[in-house]
């Protein structure tokens, strides 16, 4: 095979490749990407049972609740401006706390209520998840240092 | 006056780098030979003058020297000596001073060890690690400098994020460097070939033991890291394809891809574009990781502190290093005429496939990482993109490298019979077709991911040892002349199939732990059993325990098995009262069958604790093959031909090449 034969070939190959790397891709993204929304974004939208979101805002104090099971915990999520109700069942992170920033995934079910089933304490050094410090600087709210 | 001297010394250390940076250039342009020695005494005094300063921001984090802002923030008096020390590396400031520290090293090294270097590409070579050096070291003078004094010296420091007293994650970070910041050197000889407009064999056998003694670095870093995420965060998920893992991976990726490539520039002075395009790239991704881990784009508990300013600097950095040295490539890529013809179907041309896949892979893992920072930076709003994407995405790719693997070690060079190859193999594949349908029968259709997963680990674990039993010859001599055989084999041949098959093991604890992992969450009272896998359980109640500097709550589960004791595990909630933060520790039992794993939850009102229980088969093979990779790649580097006489040019070199 000559030279430019077997660069034809790896290049074909490769494109090939690219391209079935890139359908996938765009396939796992459209299929896979998480919205993050704060109580009050989610008023405006309408979010369908279906759909997985994200959820976060400050735990508010003197929400959490748990169940009789004894599993399934209860709390709520504020911006400050409105609220949203959360079930998790499982063990809450160590760095849950009320009155400090939660992001949670899942989804809605029927009555409105938010069923989590990821409770995310990633947070820096500040212990505020930097979307709900976000969302609490966009609702006006925010007390804490101006880092952007 | 510590802090002082540390302080000086990293001044110095910059001016020193500064000189070892532009110097040598200037000499390999002029053809000075004064000015191209210089480049090793200045890469040693500029390791000195920052090991200097490196020790005395250490010297200031045990003695708890609280006048320094940095160890206020991050230290306490009543830390463990341990993590006082890790504590210096425990923070975006000291961390970066590591950074600088493993790069004059590496400088320092090269200087010490590559007297057979020819003295225009060491002088390059060097002077490359000295700008990237002096660079590195003016981030931190400006932006994020350890030897800051706070006025009023507090009496006690802030203390260390808890989670990050431990003895997996005090070790993390220097290896994880080595191996990033070891890629340096690729880049700067890939960089100082383009300069000279040269890319030889030669070249390559002097780069390679550096990749791969980073390659080894890296992998171990990574595990480390992985294994402390398993038993710290008590979910027992061990990747989770958070930004920051990505970003370690990212350049691992391309690593293991140029670590490959450069093989082929040695034998067969081929690939010479992709091999340096890859030493540029896997450095660059190595330097992007640190711009988002540092930059405040991302949150996660690997993160720093947010602060803008750095992540524009680091930003400036990554463009004029990264930009500066692609650049160069696109100008002088032209000038690095191919080697030997090779067909594609050979090994060159498997390791293209390599290449290609391995590069793919890279590129799937940065578009999901990137993704929602690009997103959010248009204002398209805020999204994740987690694990569901990764997989869906990375391991299509991957498997096609895992089941080239063996086949591809075994084609030879220039024009191979990949019939040949198959015929060699064709008991293995025999074996895993039977696994695969054998796994398929146990446990059914549903989990036929789980077969052929079992299936290419298997493929991976046999089929890099044919080529060893081949060349022992067993089966066809004496076994005793065949082990002798075997023994004397190249070590390389041995790296390359400890390498491989621990992959195989890898894909097996991969794949087993995470299909059939149990996990049950229930309220416990003192006194109750429960059964998992084939052990009973039984929640003994709690006590309370202290340590250093923490106090909390210890919850006692007794483990039986058929009657028979077999441990206590000790699940703990700890409170840090320095850092007012509380920690989880899972109690864990290891077995080489799986893992028992047991989390305290909370306390009830009526005195019962919701528990989290976990059964995770094989999970400890994945830390094993880990580890065996990087064994394997430490026997491969300890192989002769990288160690007995340097290539020495048959012709007189000139000085320094035409630019």
């Amino acid at each position: 095979m000559t030279r430019k034969g077997r660069r034809g070939v790896f290049i074909f190959s490769g494109l090939g490749l690219f391209s079935l790397a890139a359908a996938l891709a765009l396939t796992a993204l459209s299929d896979s990407i998480i919205y993050f929304y704060s109580p009050t974004d989610l008023i405006a939208k309408k979010i369908s049972e279906a759909q997985r979101v994200r959820v976060g805002g400050l735990v508010k104090k003197n929400s959490k609740f748990v169940e009789s099971d004894g599993v399934t915990i209860r709390f709520i999520i504020t911006d400050l401006e409105n609220e949203v109700t959360v079930k998790y069942k499982g063990v809450l992170p160590d760095l849950f706390r009320e009155g400090q920033g939660v992001v949670t995934e899942g989804q809605f079910d029927q009555i409105g209520i938010f069923i989590a089933d990821k409770v995310l304490a990633k947070h820096d050094e500040n212990y505020m998840p930097r979307e709900v410090a976000d969302s609490l600087r966009k609702s006006g709210v925010w007390k804490g240092p101006n880092l952007k | 006056m510590i802090g002082e001297i540390g302080h000086f010394a990293l001044i110095l250390g910059f001016f020193i780098a500064l000189a070892q940076g532009f110097l040598p250039l200037i000499g390999t342009q002029k053809n000075n030979r004064h000015l191209m020695t210089l480049a090793s005494s200045s890469a040693i005094a500029h390791f000195g003058a920052v090991i200097t300063s490196f020790g005395c921001l250490m010297l200031a984090f045990i003695t708890s020297d609280f006048s320094v802002v940095n160890v206020a923030q991050n230290s306490h008096t009543l830390k463990p000596f341990l993590y006082k020390v890790s504590g210096v590396w425990g923070n975006h400031e000291g961390s970066m001073l590591l950074w600088v520290t493993i790069l004059a090293l590496f400088g320092a090294t090269i200087a010490a060890f590559g007297s057979n270097l020819p003295r225009g590409l060491r002088a390059r070579v060097l002077a490359i690690q000295g700008l990237i050096g002096s660079a590195f070291i003016a981030f931190i003078l400006f932006t994020s400098n350890p030897f800051l004094r706070l006025d009023t010296a507090p009496i006690e420091g802030s203390g260390l994020n808890p989670i990050l007293q431990d003895p997996g994650l005090a070790f993390h970070p220097p290896f994880l460097y080595l191996g990033y910041v070891g890629f340096s050197v690729a880049f700067s000889f890939a960089v100082a070939a383009l300069l000279e407009g040269r890319v030889d064999s030669p070249w390559a056998r002097w780069v390679r033991p550096w990749t791969l003694a980073s390659w080894c670095s890296l992998t171990l870093g990574i595990a480390l890291g992985s294994w402390w995420a398993y038993y710290e965060l008590g979910w027992g998920g061990w990747w989770f394809w958070d930004p920051v893992e990505n970003a370690s991976f990212i350049p691992w990726l391309i690593g293991t891809a140029l670590l490959h490539s450069a093989i082929v520039v040695e034998r067969r002075e081929a690939l010479k574009s992709w091999t340096i395009l890859l030493a540029i790239l896997t450095f660059s991704m190595s330097l992007l990781g640190t711009f988002l881990v540092r930059s405040g784009v991302l949150t996660s508990v690997h993160t720093f502190a947010a602060d803008p300013e750095r992540g524009v600097f680091i930003l400036l950095l990554l463009g004029a290093i990264s930009g500066g040295a692609l650049t160069l490539y696109a100008i002088r890529a032209p000038l690095l005429v191919g080697g030997g013809l090779f067909s594609p179907l050979s090994r060159e041309g498997a390791l293209v496939l390599n290449n290609l896949l391995l590069a793919t892979c890279a590129g799937v893992v940065l578009l999901g990482t990137l993704y929602p920072l690009v997103l959010e930076a248009v204002g398209a709003g805020k999204v994740s993109v987690g694990p569901p994407f990764f997989n869906a995405t990375f391991i299509p790719l991957v498997i096609p490298i895992l089941i080239c693997c063996p086949v591809g070690a075994m084609l030879s060079w220039k024009r191979a019979d990949l019939a040949g190859v198959f015929q060699r193999l064709k008991f293995v594949l025999l074996f895993v077709i039977l696994i695969i349908l054998f796994t398929t029968w146990m446990h059914g259709v549903k989990e036929v991911l789980a077969s052929l997963g079992l299936g290419v680990a298997a493929w991976l674990i046999i089929g890099s040892f044919v080529q060893i039993i081949e060349r022992g010859g067993f089966f066809k001599v004496p076994l005793a002349q065949a082990l002798t055989r075997v023994f004397n084999l190249p070590r390389a041949a041995w790296g390359m199939a400890i390498a491989h098959g621990s992959l195989g093991i890898l894909v097996i604890g991969i794949t087993v732990s995470s299909t059939w992992q149990i996990e049950m969450i229930q309220l416990m009272q003192p006194g109750e059993t429960i059964s998992i896998q084939n052990y009973k359980i039984t929640f003994k109640g709690t006590n309370s325990v202290t340590g250093p500097n923490y106090s909390g709550v210890e919850g006692e589960f007794s483990v039986t098995r058929g009657g028979k004791n077999i441990t206590v595990l000790r699940a703990e909630k700890r409170y840090y009262p320095a850092e007012q933060s509380r920690t989880t520790e899972a109690g864990i039992l290891s077995t080489v069958a799986g893992d028992l794993y047991a989390v305290l939850g909370e306390i009830s009102d009526s005195g019962a604790w919701s528990t989290r229980l976990y059964f995770n088969p094989l999970v400890s093979w994945i830390w094993v093959g880990a580890i065996l990779m990087t064994v394997g790649g430490l026997v491969s580097l300890t192989d002769r031909h990288f160690r007995v006489g340097s290539p020495k040019s048959a012709v007189k070199q000139p000085l320094s090449s035409p630019p």
